[in-house]
């Protein structure tokens, strides 16, 4: 069965990079590759596989799938407000939340007043044990997500409503990937030659929401799992489709990811969620590229339940250029804010909050 | 910094900040100066100290009685020094359940013991509910200094080992805490490592238990200090099954688990064969392994590398901020 | 951005809460994204959510994939 120490095997890690050598060999132009999910970024360094590739001809470039990076500050800063201004509240969220600094310090840093905390959870559902627990108190989830995250927090919001645990709220950042992918394209400068596609965000969303980046984009695409041998088979099938001239979307994590998605969990967040504008970090706004509660749910929406008025836009970062980052447009240290205003201890955009972000790895190993 | 927050206390760069801003910057002399686990007298005396606080006191493999004598035994064993006395000063919380405290002395009795040290000395303050949760203990360690460690004699080729499995401990208190909803048999690997002090006399240059931070942390400290990177190969260093299970399902990096029975050590290139074959007679060390060397050929000075299973190489930097499990 | 780890069904309730297993670690998972997952399946767990079920057959064949990959090289 499929245990994922098969996929981590060297004999086959060491045969993929073989073969995507041969394709490669003699090409003069590097191939430029998005890995879209911040997941695939960490197991691309984990495993060292970023020099491998290079060493190949291929460039990585990290994609917007770090739901903590793109979600502006203006959220993270609500949160961190939330629970050092209010007493007798529980802000419940991942672990990978609470490092993103902000001008008010980050989640792990924050001091709340004796009454209220912080608490990190595996999973949404544990903050409906808090709810449960402590009627007295508010429970927040700062919940941030892809389509991967979404529908367990939506589940986890509809049992809440079930129980009536009013007590209990959802500060959201809900994003979806195919429109970043879309926005990315349309920028006629944009130099990409395929991309790997999230794994687990289509095992949601299934395959067809990507069919326009092979047919109207005629850009190549795969979709990968995550161990190693999943990412380099995931390149490889790019490198083939790149050498044939015949984009398509491929999937490679077929073991997992099904043609049509789970429909279960479509169903769910079509039922509760509502797509809107949303603004990314280092994007800017995209069109359709979010989803917010139904007014049905509004009771468990922490935006309206404590008026918050959330406004993120562009002139939270004015001159930072994560967006060409990401693109493939300029290396980072082209942009003005790059080890200027934008270091690790003040990121700007989100190439220098994330932990593998192209302008960290830059200003860390690179200066 | 304008406030304590409880990310210091996890042992990442803020505490760095906070000992050169606020400690250093107040106490100065030059026992304190190299900021070691231990501090080394002329008469041949070492003394360390360290408190304790684990939530919660019990866990599976020991308790805050059986940290609070091994981890400052350890630091001094470490340090080049045989432990000898050790101080105990509780702070303890009103209405405190006095079966807690007796469970307590007794393993605090029977560490104390296995590695030969006397408690000579100690303290006792009460302090109102919520003040402090149910029991702190710090311990304080005199001991007899055998050896002067020697990282600075390290040469390509020398060959860096670890006693045993990585992060029994963390996961173990994390898991006991009943947090993010995991179970799993895994237990503290809290132990005394007096087996370790002969080997002083076989050569060793250089020894640190992997606490806070965890293997790559201590391992990236030591690089600082060389003149040439150190590399460790990741097929090599020695993780259980519960370990490698719960690490990657809560997406942290077990290089970073702390352990309260493990140490890393230096050694001569043409030492390592026979000082492993030593440190895997004693039952705490029989998972031992080679997992390193000092290079020449790769890397730069004062990094630390981590040679993959495909092959690449990864930096390793010191512990940034706590561990805490990742949805991506 | 999501962390999923592919893992053994132990039990489900009626509620569709249950324990997943990998490599001798238990965690409390909801089983509600999933039509008819049953102890013993595998599937891929995140945040607390199990989100996919493991089809073995395209696991051998993935597998085969490598296979054949490793020995031409």
């Amino acid at each position: 069965m499929s245990k994922t120490g098969h996929f981590r095997q060297k004999k086959f890690l060491y045969g993929l990079l073989q073969d995507i050598k041969k394709i490669r060999s003699g090409k003069k132009q590097n191939l430029k590759i998005m890995e879209v999910c911040g997941t695939h970024t960490m197991t691309i360094h984990r495993y060292g596989l970023k020099k491998l590739l290079e060493d190949t001809g291929i460039h990585m470039l990290s994609g917007p799938g770090c739901p903590v990076c793109i979600t502006p500050n203006a959220v993270h800063e609500a949160a961190i407000n939330l629970v050092t201004e209010r007493k007798n509240l529980i802000l419940t969220t991942f672990g990978d939340m609470t490092r993103v600094p902000t001008q008010k310090g980050s989640i792990q840093t924050a001091v709340a007043p004796q009454t209220s905390c912080i608490k990190i959870v595996y999973s949404p559902e544990e903050s409906l044990e808090l709810a449960r627990a402590f009627p007295q108190k508010d429970i927040v989830f700062f919940g941030v997500g892809f389509e991967t995250t979404i529908p367990g927090i939506a589940l986890t919001i509809r049992k809440a409503s079930e129980e009536d645990l009013t007590n209990f709220s959802v500060l959201s950042a809900f994003w979806l990937i195919p429109p970043p992918l879309k926005a990315i394209l349309n920028d006629k400068d944009t130099k990409i030659d395929g991309f790997l596609y999230p794994g687990h965000v289509s095992a949601i969303i299934g395959e067809s929401p990507y069919l326009f980046v092979a047919e109207e984009h005629q850009t190549a695409g795969a979709i990968a799992g995550f161990e190693p041998a999943d990412i380099l088979l995931g390149i490889l099938s790019v490198c083939r489709q790149v050498e044939s001239r015949r984009p398509k979307v491929d999937n490679v994590y077929s073991r997992v990811v099904k043609p049509g998605g789970n429909r279960t969990a479509q169903a769910i967040m079509k039922d509760m969620l509502t797509v809107k504008d949303a603004y990314w970090r280092g994007l800017g706004s995209i069109r359709k590229s979010g989803l917010e509660l139904k007014s049905k749910y509004s009771a468990f929406d922490a935006e309206k339940k404590y008026t918050l008025n959330i406004q993120a836009s562009a002139d939270d970062l004015p001159g930072c250029r994560c967006g060409d980052v990401l693109r493939g447009k300029i290396p980072p240290r082209n942009c003005p804010l790059f080890g200027r205003k934008c270091r690790p201890d003040s990121p700007q955009g989100p190439c220098m909050v994330s932990f593998e972000g192209a302008c960290l790895a830059a200003y860390k190993y690179n200066r | 910094m304008n406030k304590i927050s409880l990310e210091l206390g996890s042992g990442g760069k803020l505490m760095r900040t906070f000992i050169s801003q606020v400690v250093l910057k107040n106490l100065s002399n030059p026992y304190l100066k190299g900021l070691s686990d231990s501090a080394h007298f002329p008469d041949g005396t070492a003394l360390t100290t360290d408190s304790y606080v684990v939530d919660p006191l019990f866990f599976p493999g020991g308790d805050i009685g059986t940290l609070s004598v091994n981890g400052t035994v350890n630091d001094l064993i470490v340090s080049g020094a045989q432990p000898k006395y050790l101080s105990l000063a509780l702070i303890l919380e009103e209405g405190l359940d006095v079966n807690i405290l007796s469970r307590i002395f007794k393993s605090i009795k029977k560490e104390a013991a296995k590695s030969s040290v006397f408690i000579t000395t100690g303290d006792t303050k009460v302090v109102r509910k919520g003040q402090c949760d149910k029991v702190f203990i710090n311990t304080a360690g005199i001991g007899k200094i055998i050896a002067s460690p020697s990282p600075q004699k390290a040469k390509p080729g020398d060959r860096v080992i670890v006693t045993g499995t990585l992060g029994e401990h963390s996961l173990a208190v994390m898991l006991a805490r009943g947090d993010f909803g995991l179970e799993s048999r895994v237990k503290s690997d809290c132990a005394p490592l007096n087996f370790l002090l002969p080997l002083w006399k076989s050569g060793v240059l250089w020894m640190r238990d992997i606490t806070r931070g965890g293997l790559a942390t201590v391992l990236a400290e030591l690089a600082e200090e060389l003149a040439f990177p150190l590399v460790i190969d990741e097929e090599k260093i020695p993780l259980s099954r519960g370990v490698r299970g719960a690490t990657e399902l809560l997406g942290i990096d077990p290089l970073y688990l702390a352990c309260e029975g493990r140490a890393v050590l230096l050694v001569p290139e043409n030492k390592a064969p026979a000082l492993l074959r030593k440190i895997q007679t004693d039952p705490l060390g029989k998972k031992a392994e080679i997992i390193g060397r000092v290079e020449k050929n790769t890397g730069k000075p004062g990094e630390l590398l981590l040679e993959t299973l495909s092959g690449g190489l990864r930096l390793l930097e010191p512990l940034t901020s706590e561990l805490l499990p990742r949805i991506c | 951005m999501c962390l999923g780890i592919p893992a053994k069904i132990i039990d489900i309730d009626e509620d569709q809460h249950g324990r997943v297993d990998y490599l001798g670690t238990k965690v409390k998972t909801n089983f509600s994204l999933l039509e008819n997952a049953k102890p013993g399946d595998w599937v891929i767990v995140h945040a607390g959510f199990a989100i996919a079920q493991l089809d073995e057959e395209e696991a051998r064949e993935t597998l085969s994939l490598l296979r054949e990959i490793a020995k031409e090289s």
